[in-house]
């Protein structure tokens, strides 16, 4: 469904997700960087938080993203190997393994957290993964369950 | 009290086309802590400099955000800026309303809404910025060079010469590496040795070099600056302080029967041996697995003929230390062995060319022993099997390069110039020979290469047939190869009597135990990783480490000579100071609070956290604590996420300002 077409709920017509992409200094934001350098168009949705590494992404910071109100997370760092400080985003998978559960556990709708390698050379793939996600996004709706959470505590 | 500038650039109208730049200045002049907010045409141009610094002069701003392009197009730039006008550079932060955002979305109103959530963001970061002054480390002005092949040659001699004192390790009784069995070299036909031989010499003279042959680094502590490196010297069981090289040992020697390395197995040598007589040191070893004496316990004729008394039978593996400032990692290649059992099913794939079960298929290098004037034969070319003159050799390309299949997905580079000067070399032995080649597509980009192909195809008549090898077999003596040229679009057999094989250039052996003592990074070939393709050819990403030569990638004698010079020089200009200044955006414990279970130790790539103790005055223990090496942590931050107790930090990204950013968005 692309945003175009009417949505039964009539307040879903005008929902623009709200998303927060965390990347890496050297593979991610350059990837993004070269979708620029391209003209590679994708929707104006995402917010980027550049961060040295993937390995400095404590998942803490995926629940304060929703905590404000995001509607969906991205985390995307340098594939496996090419990592710029050697070990970070294997750090980075592995505790993504473990906190997947336990994001699950906690009720987080696991469907909007996504985690992806994308490289320096990667511009288009970081425009299919950004409208990808902005359209996924869009038909889940807004996160309005995490935001009830929030107003109850 | 935050006093912040945002600066907004136009970039002409690559940022103005699709961002209101105008609305979004009147949008940033409210946020909190913004003092000031003004547009230009083109901030990184030197009016647009000066209308910053006049800002921060003015408005004694004590941060800033610049909304352009990406930070790694101009941090640095607007940062310089920053410095020069009394204002700490670490107080600058960058929104890329560009690459993120006008060349992107083509919407006005979305895109300037963006652009005004980006800025955001950078404000409410930058206000939590802290001032930062570079991180000051000593610097031991000493080289390690790993690998005396011909790029590690040059850049110890580089290093050497322009006066700084250089430790050359490696791993073969000589130096010389790969570059010392050549016969000649293309695209001159050039003799090898009459190149190679005098600048061995050098090194083996040279005031600052210190030379280890049939040595291994064994370990790599420290970091940019001052690393401590422990390197493995093996039994050699000659002492070469006392042994003159005269040569009675190993004349004396009864058993001749090994292998020898040097020729790739082309020839023999004795247990005691110099791989070669121009070696450098020209002093022999003894092959422990060889030498009766030291498997038995029966022979020392070499100790009896030994008139200086050099050959020390009792010979231990000796353990030295050497501390230097900068690496410098030349290891070199090898051809890849595709007769020995693979490591990895996928590679198992060319038994069909019977390398290792006929005599008469040879390699590229053992080639090169045959047609050597120093080699086994004397220069004198003659097939391994019988001694025979061979009439016709055919020479297959691409034996595992380029082949996704069953073996290397990349091009090995010099072996189309290397099969014409091979067929060259034969028909300037065997005048009545005829050359074969097989190949898939000629590749001979560089200074008089393609013009050296040309000369081996028409002045020296080698039969160029393009297609793929099938099958080799053996019959009545000859080597049977079935192949096909495509350009005639028919099957070709050729009955040959040698065969020689271009096999892929692979890493030589080791090199990823080496790299990970390093914290270099490598490729799926165990290829050594430079820190940027283009920009940063010779550094890597860990801080004084460099390479030079085939350990990043397959290429020439020039290509690495002109690698390992860039290397030397890199090394100069750390060593042109007299410490070394590294990025302070990096981690910290917060000692107080850290409860010392050490998972950062553990998770930190580059060991750079160590476990600490903190003691009062009377030397009683307080508590024990992870500490940062400032000299050591390359930032990435992996502490910070990892840490239980929240009480590593990172400089740059710290818990307070990425929360901030986030929250700006709510």
């Amino acid at each position: 469904m692309t945003h175009k077409q009417p949505h039964p709920d009539p307040d879903m017509t005008t929902f623009e997700p709200k998303i927060v992409a965390y990347v890496c200094n050297w593979c991610t934001y350059l990837g993004a960087d070269l979708a620029g350098t391209n003209r590679l168009e994708y929707p104006p949705n995402v917010r980027i938080i550049r961060l040295p590494c993937t390995g400095r992404i404590d998942f803490n910071l995926i629940v304060k993203a929703f905590e404000t109100g995001a509607d969906a997370v991205l985390v995307s760092g340098c594939h496996p190997g090419d990592c710029h400080y050697t070990s970070g985003n294997y750090h980075a998978r592995r505790r993504w393994t473990l906190f997947r559960e336990l994001l699950d556990t906690l009720g987080i709708e696991m469907d909007r957290i996504h985690f992806t390698w994308i490289s320096a050379a990667e511009g288009r793939k970081w425009q299919q993964v950004i409208t990808e996600i902005t359209e996924k996004t869009r038909q889940m709706g807004p996160y309005l369950a995490y935001k009830r959470i929030c107003r109850v505590s | 009290m935050a006093r912040i500038g945002v600066f907004i650039c136009w970039c002409g109208e690559n940022i103005s086309r699709h961002v209101d730049v105008e609305k979004l200045a009147e949008q940033c002049a409210h946020l909190p802590g913004v003092r000031c907010c003004l547009t230009y045409k083109y901030m990184c141009s030197e009016p647009g400099q000066n209308l910053i610094r006049e800002k921060i002069r003015e408005e004694r701003l004590n941060g800033m955000v610049v909304a352009s392009c990406s930070p790694h197009m101009h941090l640095k730039t607007f940062r310089k800026a920053a410095e020069a006008e009394g204002l700490n550079p670490y107080l600058v932060e960058m929104a890329n309303i560009r690459e993120h955002c006008s060349w992107v979305h083509h919407d006005v109103k979305a895109a300037t809404a963006k652009a005004a959530d980006l800025i955001r963001m950078a404000v409410a970061k930058v206000r939590r910025n802290h001032a930062l002054s570079p991180i000051r480390v000593p610097l031991t002005k000493r080289a390690l060079v790993i690998g005396g092949g011909v790029a590690g040659i040059q850049a110890a001699l580089d290093i050497a010469d322009a006066g700084h004192e250089v430790v050359l390790v490696e791993r073969e009784p000589s130096i010389g590496g790969k570059m010392a069995g050549l016969s000649e070299t293309f695209p001159t036909l050039d003799c090898s040795q009459c190149i190679l031989t005098p600048r061995m010499v050098e090194v083996g003279q040279h005031p600052n070099i210190r030379l280890y042959t049939y040595s291994d680094v064994e370990a790599v502590e420290g970091y940019v600056g001052n690393f401590s490196v422990t390197i493995r010297k093996r039994a050699r069981y000659v002492d070469i302080s006392k042994c003159t090289g005269c040569g009675a040992c190993w004349n004396a020697c009864p058993n001749k029967k090994t292998p020898s390395e040097f020729d790739f197995g082309m020839g023999k040598r004795s247990a005691i041996y110099v791989p070669f007589p121009q070696a450098v040191p020209a002093r022999p070893v003894i092959d422990a697995n060889a030498c009766t004496m030291l498997t038995k316990g029966k022979c020392g004729l070499c100790a009896k003929k030994c008139a200086a008394g050099a050959i020390n039978f009792k010979d231990q593996d000796e353990l030295i230390t050497e501390k230097v400032g900068a690496i410098v990692v030349a290891t070199g290649y090898k051809l890849w062995d595709i007769g020995k059992e693979q490591e990895n099913a996928k590679l198992a794939g060319y038994g069909e060319y019977g390398y290792g079960t006929y005599k008469d298929v040879i390699n590229s290098l053992q080639f090169e022993r045959l047609v050597s004037a120093s080699g086994p034969t004397g220069g004198e070319l003659r097939r391994p099997s019988d001694g025979a003159v061979p009439k016709t050799v055919v020479f297959i390309s691409c034996v595992g390069s380029r082949d996704n299949a069953k073996g290397m997905s990349y091009c090995s580079k010099i072996c189309c110039m290397y099969n014409a000067k091979h067929t060259m070399l034969y028909k300037h032995k065997v005048h009545d020979g005829q050359a074969h080649v097989f190949y898939m597509d000629i590749r001979a980009g560089g200074k008089n290469y393609d013009e050296f192909v040309r000369r081996a195809i028409e002045q020296d008549g080698a039969q160029y047939h393009r297609g793929r090898v099938s099958k080799i077999t053996e019959e009545n003596g000859k080597l049977i190869v079935r192949g096909v040229d495509t350009l005639a679009g028919e099957p070709v057999t050729i009955e040959a009597d040698l065969v020689v094989l271009a096999t892929a250039m692979r890493p030589a052996d080791g090199v990823e135990t080496l790299a990970q003592k390093l914290n270099v990074g490598y490729d799926e070939y165990g290829f050594l990783s430079e820190s940027h393709p283009k920009l940063r050819p010779v550094e890597t990403n860990a801080a004084g480490v460099f390479v030079c030569g085939a350990c990043q990638g397959p290429k020439d004698i020039p290509e690495s000579v002109a690698q390992a010079s860039a290397a030397a020089g890199k090394v100069q200009v750390m060593f042109s100071r007299e410490e070394i200044t590294r990025e302070p955006e990096i981690a910290s414990i917060d000692e107080r609070m850290c409860a010392a279970c050490f998972t950062c130790v553990r998770a930190c790539p580059y060991n750079a956290i160590e476990r600490a103790e903190i003691r009062d005055r009377a030397g009683r223990l307080i508590k024990r604590t992870a500490r940062v090496n400032p000299g050591l942590c390359m930032g990435c931050g992996t502490c910070v996420a990892v840490c239980p107790s929240k009480s590593a930090e990172l400089e740059g990204f710290t818990e307070q300002q990425v929360y901030a950013m986030v929250e700006s968005l709510g």
